[in-house]
């Protein structure tokens, strides 16, 4: 443990996690919400959205997360020249965000869909009898339902979108495993602890949020 | 009850597929009229009622209401729904919403009017179906005949100029029927429209203007209740009431 005796080294080590932490917050936001919104797609009635929804699903749902990764660096940022900010660090970081949300969305899509799913039709029939549109029907009576079933496996979602963020670390931002890798090069004497730490670190975390989400699923869930 | 005509079917056919579940149907409701459906387990009844609001599209054949065709889709249909009141059998309460929310829910969001108005008028139908004192509760809370005034009140609360009654009665247990059919008497004294499919004889034969008797997605016979109780004209309901009225 002298390793992290060092404060040099635990600089690195908590800008490793804060790295994933916001990648994780912000990749997390993107994902739920272009997710929702292309769950609404696959279940509307418009042919092209429908399409699109599910065209977005079949895509990212079947690449491999570190080549939509590796594309938001080669192909937008470097061939497209789409630069967010100027800052290096800062640009990968949004890059980043920008891959996993669209991976993940395409997760978080099929959760919610599955959760309209186990909403009886009723509902979204008593919702079209007072008079609702299509998108009212969809955004107050079946969406908070679904959202509600599904909070079991968004937190999954959110566990497995966590530990994906440790990707962007191939383009170069300074996460927790380049961190650990760092560590781990400069410490050859210590592999074993340094690995356990980062590991540790992730289990401390994921495990209450996979309780947390669990306490919340039972908690919000919707009586029939 | 007036002799102007809120709801026309002129004509009206559906199929599900290579079944004719509606067969050349007409049917004129007047305002204040309360016309009661019956007939057999898959005589088309639930389709004729559903097919009034359009939550069932029909095939051919026209339906209007209050002098209008009942619009294809988008908004123009949803501002008909919002002027016809459906009960469903199954309730269909909002399950994630309070019972004062499920009533509020339709004035508020579909007609925007004010919260605070609204409120007012969604406990004074709360009150007048008797579960004011469960405002607060969710409707898994609740037994199914409070559930369904609940969902009479959901409906009134949109001030619909007709209400359908898709089989009130059939999910519950017996001894709710009678709150559930009391507060239906009372709007049917009051002199709302109201298309009513069920099994119950006894409200048909005192709170119905006109009994309605399908078989086979036809409409085989209609006349007031007194006449079609004591006489039927057609085998087919003869057949039905034979069958109903002997236990």
């Amino acid at each position: 443990m002298d390793v992290f005796s060092d404060p040099a080294n635990r600089d690195v080590y908590i800008t490793g996690f804060l790295w994933i932490l916001k990648l994780t917050l912000a990749g997390g936001v993107g994902a739920l919400v272009l997710g929702v919104v292309l769950a609404a797609m696959r279940v509307s009635p418009v042919p092209v959205l429908r399409g699109f929804g599910t065209a977005w699903v079949n895509i990212f749902r079947n690449t491999p997360l570190t080549l939509i990764i590796f594309f938001c660096y080669f192909g937008l940022f470097s061939t497209l020249g789409l630069s967010l900010v100027d800052d290096i660090d800062l640009n990968n970081f949004w890059l980043g965000v920008i891959g996993l949300s669209v991976y993940t969305a395409a997760f978080v899509c099929e959760a919610i869909r599955s959760g309209i799913n186990t909403v009886p039709p009723g509902q979204a029939e008593a919702a079209r009898a007072i008079g609702m549109t299509f998108f009212q029907t969809l955004t107050i009576v079946v969406l908070p339902q679904a959202g509600r079933a599904v909070i079991a496996p968004l937190g999954s979602i959110l566990i497995a979108l966590c530990k994906n963020s440790t990707i962007v670390g191939t383009i170069g931002l300074m996460e927790s495993s380049n961190a650990m890798k760092d560590l781990i090069n400069a410490n050859g004497n210590a592999v074993i602890p340094i690995f356990l730490v980062f590991a540790g670190t992730f289990a401390v975390v994921l495990i209450p949020t996979g309780y947390a989400f669990g306490w919340l699923a039972n908690r919000l869930a919707v009586k029939r | 009850m007036s002799d102007e005509a809120l709801i026309v079917l002129d004509k009206v056919n559906k199929w599900f597929g290579p079944l004719h579940v509606l067969d050349n149907v007409n049917l004129t409701v007047a305002k204040g009229e309360v016309v009661v459906v019956i007939g057999p387990s898959g005589s088309g009844k639930s389709t004729l009622c559903r097919a009034i609001n359009r939550l069932e599209p029909i095939n051919d054949g026209t339906i209007t209401f209050d002098g209008k065709p009942l619009p294809a889709e988008g908004r123009p249909l949803a501002r008909l729904r919002s002027e016809v009141g459906m009960v469903f059998q199954s309730f269909n309460l909002f399950a994630h919403k309070t019972i004062l929310q499920n009533v509020m829910l339709g004035p508020t969001k579909v007609r925007k009017e004010k919260p605070a108005v609204v409120r007012d008028r969604a406990m004074g139908l709360l009150e007048r179906v008797g579960i004011a004192n469960q405002a607060e509760k969710y409707p898994a809370q609740l037994s199914g005949g409070q559930q369904q005034r609940v969902a009479i009140a959901r409906a009134l609360a949109m001030q619909p100029k007709a209400l359908l009654f898709d089989e009130p009665t059939s999910a519950l247990d017996p001894e709710m029927v009678g709150e559930v059919l009391d507060v239906m008497t009372s709007l049917a004294k009051e002199g709302m429209t109201m298309v009513v499919v069920t099994h119950e004889m006894g409200f048909a034969r005192h709170a119905a203007n006109r009994v309605v008797f399908m078989a086979d997605g036809q409409l085989v016979e209609q006349a007031p209740p007194a006449e079609f109780f004591a006489n039927p004209k057609s085998d087919r309901a003869k057949d039905f009431l034979s069958k109903i009225l002997t236990h």
